[in-house]
């Protein structure tokens, strides 16, 4: 069970994070990842149109509708990627082996990790890219504290 | 007399708005009926207080000429909260029914004061070291492993220099200056600097344990060490 890697994608489209954790995945330039965050952003906004419009379910207020959430999950043979977005438009797609468990609960950790350690640091300015030490290293320290 | 619905943010059934345009609560409880020592119940978030600590920073950076002048208008924004933490944390007796804390008049005690009463009620423990400086004896250091206003906060690598706890220290010189001892200056270090002094003879294994470990250096005046001496001479 292994993490390989995790970008962050700002709701603009532009690729703002992106740490690889296992060796295992071949390398890209960095173009090619910025090609890779670009594409999937448009892919996504497009799925989520794609969507029948969803039937709201009876006992849900009126003021918040069920939204279609697009693009989810990408797998290959050899790796899943995991797309979670926050509702401010962010995305933290994180690149596993297909039979990783439980990507959910990292998901969210790793959203909570961004919130404490990116969102609270005075010198970063929201959707640029992320150079804060404290995040890669809780980053590091979460994912290979992992079993 | 402001009528009650031009403030919206306060519940207009809770105030009374007196004659002379004070505001007091009905039930008769304004803070000086307050039980002074409300030390189980008083922690705050610490998510709140880092977002309005990013915007003391902003607040601070603009039109600053460097991280020297940055680090002093932090100090400048600490200052006054030192200094009514002094009186506050005086009056708050430990037990209660006892009288208050008399102000610590000798420098040992200040410093103790400071390491543990002082930082317990800001960081909910003790500050983590207190040593005289081997290089002038009107400098103390003392050492905090992972201050709390640092908790979040990276700083950008063309900052390096910069020591946001630079607001602790401006406490600190609040707390000293309040209680009779001036100071120099009072100012924040990360061990490894040369700045650091002697404190920063830990080792590197220290610095991987923990790398935020920060040392304020208490620079004291040289009339507090004349009387201090004449003190010492007294008993």
């Amino acid at each position: 069970m292994v993490v390989f890697s995790l970008l962050v994608v700002n709701k603009a489209g532009g690729l703002v994070f992106n740490r690889e954790f296992h060796t295992g995945l071949a390398t890209l330039s960095s173009n090619d990842l910025l090609i890779l965050a670009g594409t999937f952003h448009g892919v996504h906004a497009i799925t989520r149109q794609l969507a029948p419009a969803p039937v709201q379910p009876p006992n849900t207020p009126q003021n918040f509708p069920v939204r279609a959430s697009g693009l989810e999950v990408l797998e290959s043979s050899h790796f899943r990627l995991n797309c979670f977005q926050t509702i401010t438009g962010t995305k933290f797609l994180l690149i596993t082996e297909p039979a990783q468990p439980n990507v959910e609960i990292i998901i969210r950790r790793v959203y909570e990790l961004y919130a404490d350690f990116v969102m609270k640091n005075p010198f970063y300015t929201v959707e640029m890219p992320i150079r804060c030490q404290k995040f890669d290293a809780a980053l590091d320290h979460f994912i290979k504290s992992r079993p | 007399m402001a009528s009650p619905a031009s403030t919206p943010s306060v519940p207009s059934q809770a105030l009374r708005i007196a004659p002379s345009g004070l505001r007091y609560p009905t039930n008769k409880k304004t803070i000086y009926d307050r039980n002074l020592n409300r030390t189980r119940n008083a922690e705050l978030s610490r998510a709140a207080f880092a977002f309005l600590f990013i915007e003391m920073i902003n607040y601070a950076q603009r039109q600053v000429k460097g991280i020297t002048d940055l680090e002093k208008r932090l100090n400048n924004q600490g200052y006054p909260l030192g200094l009514k933490l002094l009186d506050l944390l005086l009056s708050r007796s430990s037990t209660p029914g006892q009288p208050p804390t008399t102000r610590p008049t000798r420098l040992l005690s200040l410093l103790q004061f400071i390491t543990t009463t002082l930082w317990k009620a800001l960081f909910g423990r003790p500050a983590d070291a207190l040593e005289r400086s081997a290089a002038s004896p009107a400098e103390y250091m003392i050492s905090d492993n992972e201050p709390l206003v640092n908790t979040f906060v990276s700083v950008p690598r063309e900052m390096s220099q910069l020591n946001c706890a630079a607001y602790v220290a401006g406490v600190v010189e609040g707390v000293c200056d309040g209680a009779g001892f001036r100071t120099v200056s009072v100012s924040a270090h990360w061990t490894g600097n040369e700045d650091g002094g002697s404190g920063a003879a830990g080792g590197g294994r220290e610095k991987v344990m923990w790398p935020g470990k920060t040392v304020f250096l208490i620079r004291f005046a040289k009339e507090v060490l004349e009387r201090e001496e004449m003190l010492g001479k007294a008993l």
